[in-house]
């Protein structure tokens, strides 16, 4: 079946004439139309479009357009609710953003279009990029193909299911935390989150701008590399996206660990990791070094003050970035006697409670008289977090980590315990708190019931080749990435 | 644990977002949960460590000041709740 091809099996395919884009973006309809009732991944489609745009593919391929020089053309890509793709929605799952279409086409967007890729669908994901479920989407959570009572992770969670559920040939999501690589780790498939400033941030509506990331979901290593190199790079709209080259990421693949060290930080092998995560991860590293890894246990002693440190900055960050829906410009609006009742109550009634509990919290610790116990505590906390990375990447080359402490968790469990739910983001928190790049890809399942268990691997600033290509030795030597969630 | 110095509804205020009563226990609660926890960072000694504000140390990025195309005014305006010729319908402001 065509849907069940990866990325770069289905580029062959197309390159050889042997299948159409418009049979591929078809194949992916017909899926969706066949399991996304349970699984519940995508918002809205525009089939049309969609068809229109598999068409202009096919177009190109008959004129001797090649892979070589657009390496997506022709595959049908899905997005996480919060890029702008003109005239379509981009609702970051919420209400506030009513019927907004976005004017214009972000870098991601035009990137991806740009090397002939098909963009379709909008996935949900938690409210704004706020949570680990997609239970905090206004429009109703998604479910986790692998057991559809368990949460798909998140935020980017609607990405990773519609991967797992083999519903899209590939995702793009962000990851502020981990958003991309939770997920991604709980739905069994491969999340990447570059490093901060390798992908442009202009027109992705922004949770934490100082953390946040786009990267992609697939079901392999290797599709992973394509869209990565397709989506990165230097771009004048994103004056925080750096001016360094972009490595053939693809090309690179193929080698293996042999004199390879890898770093074991103690700080994050903690009480309280599943039972079954932790043989599947102990399994995963013993993997490693049979391949000619070196492991050398190594120390991040500030990896215990992540979480604290990220919520203080991601919150803060969002109180400024979110005054912006303040239904005035676009999305609904809840009228009042003046402006600022007309704030409040299009705030009040637009913004679901996650979203509202993050601005108080974050307008709290900017806020006069707190500032300094807070927010520049976080900052100062944030640069030792930061230490501890540079630190251990004079010693080893990547580090080895669970992705998280445990499995999907069922749809409900976290829900009124905020705290909870923010501390099963431990691993994939600093990462981002000192802009490195990561990924995670399966190492495992739990038996009773088969959920998939995540690896992750954390890489040097702008170390994303070398990241991808100790992800594929690992990933080629398993058989982890070959199972498909029965829908 | 709670945090006796936040208070709910003074902070909603500032951040322009009216809650219900409810909302307001529940979230006032939850936050003071999540204060508490963050306490821990006092843990930490940060003498003479400076702060930071992003990982990437970028100087600022300017370009030359030329006219370039952007998006139509009527797109601009597409997306509002309330428009007429040409500007963004907002409550009266002064008296």
């Amino acid at each position: 079946m065509l849907h069940e091809l990866t990325l770069s099996g289905l580029t062959a395919k197309l390159a050889a004439k042997k299948v159409s884009s418009r049979e591929a973006m078809q194949a992916c309809l017909d899926r969706i139309d066949a399991v996304d009732g349970q699984v519940n991944a995508f918002m809205s489609i525009d089939r049309d479009d969609a068809l229109g745009q598999a068409d202009a593919a096919d177009a190109a391929l008959a004129k001797g357009n090649t892979h070589a020089a657009q390496p997506l053309l022709g595959v049908p890509i899905s997005l996480k609710d919060l890029f702008c793709a003109k005239g379509q929605p981009a609702n970051c799952s919420s209400k506030i953003l009513g019927d907004f279409l976005s004017p214009y086409d972000g870098t991601v967007v035009r990137k991806l279009r740009d090397a002939g890729a098909v963009l379709f669908g909008r996935l949900n994901m938690d409210e704004f990029a706020m949570g680990s479920s997609t239970e905090n989407s206004a429009f109703g959570r998604s479910n986790n193909p692998w057991d559809l009572e368990r949460v798909p992770g998140g935020s980017s969670g609607g990405c990773a299911a519609a991967v797992a559920a083999q519903e899209c040939f590939g995702s793009i999501g962000t990851d502020t935390g981990g958003s991309i690589r939770q997920p991604a780790a709980l739905c069994g498939c491969v999340g990447l989150k570059p490093t901060y400033g390798r992908v442009s941030r202009y027109g992705v509506v922004a949770f934490a701008s100082s953390l946040d990331q786009v990267g992609p979901l697939t079901k392999e290593v290797r599709d992973s590399a394509t869209l990565l190199g397709a989506m990165s790079g230097h771009d004048p709209h994103d004056s925080t996206s750096v001016p360094t080259d972009v490595p053939d990421y693809v090309a690179e693949l193929g080698g293996d660990l042999k004199g390879t060290k890898l770093g074991l930080p103690r700080e994050f092998l903690i009480d309280g990791i599943d039972p079954e995560v932790r043989a599947a991860f102990d399994a995963a590293v013993k993997q490693c070094e049979a391949l000619g890894a070196e492991i050398h246990e190594v120390s991040m002693p500030h990896t215990e003050y992540g979480v604290a440190t990220y919520y203080i900055v991601a919150t803060a960050e969002a109180s400024a970035n979110l005054a912006r829906f303040d239904g005035i410009r676009y999305g609904d609006r809840v009228d009042g006697d003046d402006p600022f009742s007309l704030y409040c109550n299009t705030r009040g009634q637009g913004f679901g409670e996650e979203v509202k509990r993050r601005i108080i919290l974050g307008t709290y610790v900017l806020s006069s008289g707190y500032y300094d116990a807070y927010y520049l505590r976080a900052q100062k906390a944030r640069t030792l977090i930061k230490r501890d990375f540079e630190q251990v990447f004079e010693t080893v080359d990547a580090l080895i980590t669970p992705t998280v402490p445990a499995p999907a968790f069922k749809a409900g469990e976290k829900m009124d315990d905020p705290l909870q739910m923010y501390l099963s983001d431990i691993f994939t928190i600093s990462c981002n708190l000192a802009g490195t790049c990561g990924i995670s890809l399966p190492c495992g399942f739990t038996s009773e019931p088969k959920l998939p268990i995540g690896l992750q691997f954390l890489g040097k600033p702008f170390g994303e080749s070398e990241l991808l290509q100790i992800a594929h030795a690992y990933e080629q030597a398993t058989p982890w990435h070959t199972e498909r969630a029965a829908l | 644990m709670a945090d006796t110095d936040f208070d709910i509804q003074y902070v909603a205020n500032l951040a322009r977002i009216a809650l219900t009563p409810d909302e307001e226990a529940k979230l006032g609660y939850q936050l003071g949960d999540i204060l508490g926890y963050v306490k821990k960072l006092e843990e930490l000694d940060v003498t003479g460590v400076e702060p930071m504000a992003h990982a990437v140390p970028l100087a600022n990025v300017l370009r030359a000041d030329e006219v370039r195309p952007s998006i139509p005014q009527e797109a601009a305006l597409a997306n509002a709740p309330k428009q007429a010729n040409g500007l963004f319908i907002v409550p009266k402001i002064v008296e």
